[in-house]
Order: structure tokens, then C-alpha cells, then sequence
């Protein structure tokens, strides 16, 4: 088993991220989808944040000019995880523009009823 | 320590799942927010105060913020005045 | 001397140079670019006349696919979710322990960052010496991403003439002209707190090199601040000071500086040159070289854009 039991974090990032892949693929509300794609986001970045920990380190920020790297936790998959968080906010601020013109042009955000719709306007 | 980690963690899955049970899209936004405060304290147990502080500005308050505007746009928040309107006629009924 | 070559028409250059002048398209014929013409054969013609004939029938039979093909779906997601939660947690279990200081991770580069950073960039908050000097142009990438995102959704729920003559209800259109009703208590409160949270926005932009924070969460801060600032006190008096304009030439501004800001760093940094940018006392407030200026820049750029989005979502202009 190794690990399996001790990292929690791991564990737990796996099962948000087929939670968060169940939203985006079963739900047929498009808001829900774009939760979904959120949590799946948010699930990677706790899986590359943990990675970085190390037992008793401290934050990223020097303390008494020590420039020793055992006494830090690893700084590089915090600075990913910063570009991540702020690109995934304008990634959603986009998909909801996109679904407010959906719900214009067909009145419902229910992915199914657009689609009858579309096969109907197609006819 | 560890009993925090698991405690935060599971709430984080708990609030996951309730999302895509919930019925309500206000509902289930406002959990996706309680979602995101809960990754700020996580971030903060990974020492990570940097990650914390984002989390919080963007993915808990501006998120949320676009969520409710793209909500009122597609007219699913439910204002009291409408409720108490149904409630009226269902007891008319 | 260039000879005139014999097969100069139908020739790459040739097509390249019609192509500039806009009289031939390489995708001409290969893409959709027209709509399907109607070949319909008479059996389909029938088909549709029958579906046209029978509406109701038709919506009864795609709901039933639609049914079906949930049903299906569903099954096959809960197939895959177990494939994939036994596959990635079957890697989990091999992955270094969590907080391991041996662990892969923790390799020569983070090292280096930690042991040589306050000397080379002279920034106390190691994560931002790294993303804003260290890979400097990772974050200028993402900056230009936010911009981008603002573009296409200005594309998307720009409010032109066309639409403000078509109005798509009513409810849509109250929003987009008329306030709603001076509210006594969210002004009172706003007035407290629109400066209060302004300016820790402003502080954690400047000490983003000293303390947590930086241009991202404080610029998002800045952000919630002026959609707190129109919330309260109407759009007329927000944008006195944010309308169009100054949005675009603050973000171009400062994306323009950043850019040449870091090229000169890089410049120098790599060919040894002479640099007028030094590091400074380490704590200090203008210290760090170039990390202040470059904090700033990133914070204007993503409280613009946060900013926009709220007033495009709302208002479908800035």
C-alpha cells in the first residue's frame, strides 16, 4: 500500500478531481459544469501544493537572513499554484460570459433543452 | 495537527458532493465559496500564506461575486418578494 | 538578377501574396466556410415533412434518446471514476511521503532559489522573488492571459446600438440603465470601507516582497473594493474616475512597462552588462530591484480586470 494511508492530501485530490469530472460531464446545468471544472482545478493545485510540504519547514519568507533550504518548505509549486489560481478565475469569468449568451439566445441553461432546440432550429 | 488536515479535507470533499446534489444554483454557488475558504485554511497548513491570501481575494470573493451577477442575469435567484407571491397562490389553491 | 520565373502563378509566394491582398483563401473549399447547401434526398425530404407534420412526436422521441443517452452515460462515467480513482490512487501509494525532505521535489533548483535568492533579488518573500524575477516572464505571460480573457468577454456581452435597440427583455434592460434605489445603509457602509479596503489593497501590492501577497491578491483586492465602491454609489459616479479610458491605459501601460522592464533585466543579466537596477536593503520598502514596480504593474492590470468583468457582466459596458 506505501503511502497510500499517510498521504491524505493525495488521496484527497484524487477524489475531488473525479467529483469535480462527474459535475462537469453528468450535470446538464452549465453553471454546474463550470463549478465542476473549478473543483477539478482546485484539486490539482492541493496535489502540486502538497507535494511542496516539508515536515517542520517554514513559510517561504526568510526569517533572520537564514539561507538555509532545509529550513523552508519548497517554494516552486506555491509560485505555480499563484499563476494557477488567477488564470483559472479568468477562465471561469469567460465560460460564464459564454453561458450568459447561451441563456439569451435560448432561454435555459439546461445543455439538453439547447440542443433540442438547436436540432429544431436546424430542421 | 493530523485530525485538523482530515477534518478540512473531508470538509472540502462534503462540500464537492453537495454541490452537484444541491438544487438550488444559489445554493450550490455558496457552498463552491465555503468550498474555497476551507482551501484557504488549508493552504495556510501547508504554509503556503501566499496561495492563502489568492485563494481568498480571488477564489472565494471575486468568483463569487461574477457567480451571483451571472446568476441574476439568467434570472435563477429567487428574490422574496417573488416566493412570497407563490406562496400566496399555492395557498390559494 | 532574379529571373521572372515561368510558373510564377499558382506558386506558394504567389498565393502568399493574394492571399495578403485578400482575393484568395488558402481555406477556400477545404473548411465550411459557407453554409451546407440543401441535398436533401427525397426520402429525407419526406422524413422532414413527416417530423415538421408531427412536431410533438419528434420532441417525445429526442427526449427518450436524450434518455437513453444519460443512462448510458451515466454508466459508462461510473466505470471510468472507478477506473481512474484505482489507477491514480494505485500511483498515490508510490509517491514519497507527505512532508518527506528527501522527496524527488525538493531538488537543486528549489535549493538555489532559497540559498541564493535574497542575494540575487533581494525580495524577504522567496515565492515572489521567484515568480517575479526568476521566471518573470511566466507571469507576464498571465497578465497578458487576464487581458485577453477581458478582451473576449467584452466581445461577448458588449451592449452595442443593435442590441439596445432589439432590448432582449425588460428585466435585462432596468439593469443596464436605471440604479437601483439609494440605499441608506450600503452607502453609509461603503463609505467606511470602500477606502479601508482600497488601501490594503495598496499594501499588500507594495510590501508584496516583504510579507505574503503581491500584485495577484492584492490587485484582486483593489478589485472588490471599486465593485463594492459601484455597488453602493451607482455607476455614474464610478466611473468619474474608471471608465473606459483610463482601464485601457492603465492595463496597456502597464503591460507595456513590464515587458520592457524585464527584457532590460534580461538583457543586462545575461550578457554581464552594467545594470542600474540593484537589490537595495533586503526589508526595505524600495528594495528588491525591480519587484516593487513589476508588483504594481500586476496589480493594476488585475484590478482592471477584475473591475471589468463586474461592470461588463452587469452593466455590458465599462
Amino acid at each position: 500500500m506505501g503511502n497510500l494511508l499517510t498521504n491524505y492530501e493525495d488521496v484527497a485530490a484524487v477524489i475531488l478531481f473525479v467529483i469535480g469530472m462527474g459535475n462537469l460531464l453528468l450535470q446538464s446545468n452549465l453553471v454546474k459544469k463550470i463549478i465542476g471544472l473549478d473543483i477539478m482545478g482546485s484539486a490539482v493545485y492541493l496535489f502540486l501544493a502538497s507535494k511542496g510540504y516539508i515536515e517542520g519547514g517554514a513559510s517561504p519568507i526568510y526569517v533572520d537572513g537564514i539561507t538555509d533550504a532545509s529550513y523552508y518548505i519548497n517554494p516552486i509549486p506555491a509560485g505555480l499554484v499563484l499563476t494557477g489560481i488567477v488564470v483559472s478565475v479568468s477562465v471561469s469569468a469567460l465560460m460564464m460570459a459564454l453561458t450568459i449568451c447561451l441563456y439569451r439566445q435560448y432561454h435555459t441553461l439546461n445543455l439538453d433543452e439547447i440542443m433540442l432546440k438547436l436540432g429544431k432550429e436546424e430542421m | 495537527m493530523d485530525i485538523l488536515r482530515v477534518v478540512l479535507l473531508a470538509s472540502l470533499i462534503i462540500c464537492a458532493v453537495s454541490v452537484s446534489l444541491s438544487r438550488n444554483l444559489l445554493t450550490s454557488v455558496v457552498i463552491y465559496m465555503a468550498f474555497s475558504l476551507t482551501m484557504t485554511s488549508i493552504w495556510l497548513l501547508l504554509k503556503s500564506p501566499d496561495l492563502a491570501i489568492t485563494e481568498a481575494a480571488v477564489g472565494a470573493d471575486v468568483t463569487s461575486i461574477l457567480f451571483f451577477v451571472t446568476l441574476k442575469k439568467i434570472h435563477s435567484i429567487q428574490t422574496e418578494e417573488k416566493e412570497e407571491d407563490d406562496e400566496q397562490a399555492e395557498s390559494k389553491l | 538578377m532574379s529571373k521572372p520565373n515561368p510558373n510564377y502563378k499558382g506558386s506558394t509566394w504567389d498565393k502568399v501574396t493574394r492571399w495578403v491582398k485578400g482575393t484568395y483563401d488558402p481555406a477556400d473549399g477545404r473548411l465550411e466556410s459557407t453554409p451546407p447547401k440543401n441535398r436533401l434526398s427525397p426520402g429525407e425530404r419526406a422524413e422532414r415533412m413527416l417530423r415538421e407534420y408531427d412536431q410533438s412526436r419528434f420532441e417525445e422521441g429526442v427526449a427518450k434518446q436524450i434518455g437513453a443517452f444519460q443512462v448510458v452515460s451515466r454508466i459508462f462515467f461510473v466505470l471510468m471514476a472507478l477506473f481512474m480513482v484505482i489507477v491514480l490512487l494505485y500511483t498515490v501509494s508510490f509517491l514519497p511521503a507527505f512532508g518527506d525532505p528527501a522527496s524527488p521535489v525538493n531538488n537543486e533548483v528549489s535549493q538555489r532559489y532559497i540559498e541564493q535568492g535574497l542575494e540575487e533579488t533581494g525580495a524577504v518573500n522567496i515565492v515572489a522573488g521567484m515568480i517575479l524575477d526568476y521566471r518573470a516572464f511566466d507571469t507576464f505571460g498571465e497578465s497578458c492571459v487576464l487581458f485577453v480573457a477581458l478582451c473576449c468577454v467584452t466581445i461577448l456581452l458588449r451592449a452595442d446600438r443593435k442590441d439596445e435597440i432589439r432590448l432582449r427583455n425588460r428585466e435585462d434592460h432596468e439593469d443596464q440603465y436605471y440604479e437601483p434605489e439609494e440605499d441608506n445603509i450600503l452607502q453609509q457602509a461603503a463609505k467606511l470601507l470602500v477606502p479601508l479596503i482600497i488601501i490594503f489593497g495598496v499594501y499588500v501590492v507594495l510590501n508584496g516582497h516583504i510579507s505574503p501577497g503581491g500584485g495577484f491578491s492584492g490587485g484582486a483586492i483593489i478589485g472588490t473594493g471599486l465593485i463594492l465602491h459601484l455597488t453602493a454609489f451607482g455607476v455614474q459616479r464610478t466611473r468619474r474616475f474608471m471608465n473606459e479610458r483610463v482601464i485601457k491605459t492603465l492595463t496597456v501601460c502597464a503591460l507595456t512597462f513590464y515587458c520592457f522592464a524585464k527584457s532590460y533585466s534580461f538583457y543586462t543579466g545575461a550578457n554581464g552588462l552594467e545594470s542600474i537596477i540593484t537589490t537595495g536593503t533586503p526589508g526595505a520598502i524600495l528594495s528588491a530591484g525591480l519587484i516593487v514596480y513589476l508588483n504594481i504593474c500586476v496589480g493594476i492590470v488585475v484590478a482592471c480586470t477584475m473591475y471589468s468583468f463586474y461592470i461588463l457582466f452587469r452593466k455590458g459596458a465599462i
